[in-house]
């Protein structure tokens, strides 16, 4: 009886030190799989507007991430509704759409089709039109707006600006 | 203490210490396998060879192979492709052997669902199975990675956004899971781990938990005949061997199953040296560029089915598909409700299950492969409803089954 109990007290006491070893060391494993520092500083993009033509995607890289720019021509700002004009960045007169290139669906780059003037995956079949929202499944939200701070012509994304500020306000970040 | 004499030869002196007479009765020469089966029965040798062929393959790419997204793609390209003497010859090994070792697994997979070997006492062989499948799964997917390929980058891209699951949009899981905000370095070197440590040393535990799931309810039979082993092995060892319904692993059954290794050898170095294509991608000839996607992603022949099935619903609801399709393989045994161990043809309704879902599985795998528009994606959605009606119509079906 006296062995028993003695057998079971140093096996609790085993069991007590695996735990918090267990415990301790799924920490650092978590932690060891954690985005690096210097990959999460991956700072700031800058972009000129400047050169950017009408109807014509430009495809800036930001956190390793495609950022589409499309600048709108005056006939296409004339067509669209009033949710369309809400996500576009407007910088002197001039309407903007700057969305995150990845599918909302799976994370695929769509591709733009000027004529249609639609965005188009190729892996699963989904569209946005050209302020990013979704116009076919599987997709079930609008590109998302990453955060952007507009200078004159230069727009830095990474930064809040308060036309950013804005948009997250009204929930149409995505 | 244990009893040592002077040994009176090598193989005394060793089976005084490691007892390999008993070893070899025990793993071989009495581990009875019965009479009644068909070529169907060596897909298990042809996928442990296969197995041989990937780790032999591996070790030797594994010394020239560079984890590292600014050279990943030339050490497999250049380096191994052309500097290396023979290392195409791995190469394609490996990758014609990933490509076929799915093949196999999927005809082992429907000969244990046509034959029923799946109850009665061999659960845990199919369980363990199905978990093979799934770290052959994670095998064949991290392996693909290594490249560095457009096909890599943008399969790695897709397959890690699933676990944001959905509407819940849990991108943190997304970015943990890859080290990054996209795949990069720091998911190409785990990966790499996890190809050439952590999951084939899963894999190989998973072997010999299926190996001693076979050994108490042994194998089964092409009539689902209820065989009595131990009066059986008997009957063998007093010396009818000819009344007796088993024969001895070894040599007797592997001189059969190494013969038909012999011939699914053949077929696979034909495979290696004549027509490697299939399992090269061309798209994976592209260095791994983060901002152009390809033209059309698709996985390779072996995930397509359950690709298709993700598909053709919205996110949400093609992610709970897809989920469905990978975990319900797992319980056939509680799914089928009838006690027959029987061929698939002999047991009514069931029969004609069996070969839907195969004809299912087929169209889906035709599917995945095309572009996802038009007509396509509507054969697609039916296959793909289909596939998740036939699970869910598995368990009345085998119920109302009268015993055979």
């Amino acid at each position: 009886m006296e062995k028993t109990s003695r057998r079971g007290f140093m096996g609790k006491a085993f069991g007590a030190v695996a735990a918090v070893g267990g415990v301790a060391s799924l920490v650092a494993m978590k932690q060891t799989w954690d985005p690096l520092p210097s990959v999460k500083a991956a700072g700031f993009t800058e972009v000129d507007l400047s050169s950017v033509e009408a109807n014509c995607l430009v495809v800036e890289k930001w956190r390793g991430k495609p950022i589409f720019i499309l600048k709108k021509t005056a006939e296409m700002v004339a067509q669209q509704d009033e949710t369309q004009t809400a996500r576009d960045v407007i910088v002197e007169g001039t309407h903007y759409m700057i969305a995150i290139g990845l599918c909302t669906h799976l994370g695929c780059i769509p591709a733009y089709a000027a004529k249609k003037e639609i965005f188009q995956c190729a892996c699963h079949g989904g569209e946005f039109d050209s302020s990013g929202l979704d116009i076919k499944a599987p997709p079930p939200s609008p590109l998302v707006i990453p955060p952007f701070n507009v200078k004159g012509q230069i727009v830095m994304l990474g930064e809040e600006g308060p036309e950013y500020k804005k948009m997250k306000e009204a929930g149409i970040l995505a | 203490m244990a009893h040592f004499t002077k040994a009176t030869s090598v193989k005394d002196w060793l089976n005084q210490r490691l007892a390999i007479e008993k070893v070899e009765k025990v793993m071989a020469s009495e581990y009875w396998i019965p009479k009644n089966i068909n070529f169907l029965w060596a897909m298990g040798m042809v996928l442990a060879i296969t197995f041989g062929l990937l780790l032999v393959s591996g070790i030797f790419l594994l010394m020239y192979y560079q984890p590292n997204v600014e050279t990943a793609f030339d050490s497999v390209n250049y380096t191994i492709m052309q500097e290396v003497g023979y290392g195409w010859l791995w190469r394609h090994v490996h990758a014609v052997a990933a490509s076929v070792v799915f093949l196999i697994i999927y005809i082992h997979m429907l000969t244990g669902i046509y034959y029923g070997s799946y109850k009665k006492g061999r659960e845990m062989i199919w369980i363990s199975g199905m978990l093979l499948f799934v770290a052959f799964s994670a095998e064949a997917f991290s392996g693909y990675m290594l490249p560095w390929g457009q096909m890599s980058y943008w399969a790695g891209m897709v397959i890690t956004n699933l676990f944001s699951a959905g509407s819940l949009e849990l991108n943190g899981v997304v970015e943990w899971i890859r080290g990054d905000y996209v795949p990069g370095q720091a998911f190409l070197t785990r990966f790499f781990m996890l190809h050439v440590l952590l999951v084939p040393l899963a894999i190989l535990a998973l072997i010999g938990v299926h190996f001693a799931a076979l050994r108490i309810p042994h194998v089964n039979n092409q009539d689902g005949e209820d065989i009595d082993f131990d009066v059986e092995a008997e009957k063998y060892l007093a010396g009818d061997t000819k009344g007796s319904k088993v024969i001895r692993f070894a040599n007797d059954f592997m001189s059969k199953d190494m013969f038909v290794v012999s011939i699914f050898l053949v077929f696979f170095f034909y495979l290696v040296f004549w027509n490697y294509g299939f399992a090269m991608d061309p798209v994976n000839f592209d260095p791994a560029d983060g901002l152009k996607t390809p033209a059309h992603i698709y996985p390779e022949w072996y995930f397509l089915w359950s690709y298709e099935i993700l598909r053709p619903f919205s996110k949400d609801v093609g992610l709970i598909a897809f989920a469905f399709a990978q975990v319900i393989f797992v319980l056939l045994p509680f799914l089928d409700r009838s006690p027959n161990v029987k061929t698939a043809n002999k047991r009514g309704l069931f029969g004609i299950w069996f070969w839907l879902l195969v004809i299912d599985m087929i169209v889906l795998t035709a599917m995945g492969k095309l572009p996802p528009q038009g007509i396509y994606s509507t054969i697609g959605l039916v296959a793909a409803i289909g596939f998740i009606g036939l699970w869910v119509i598995l368990p009345f079906i085998t119920a109302i089954e009268k015993k055979v």
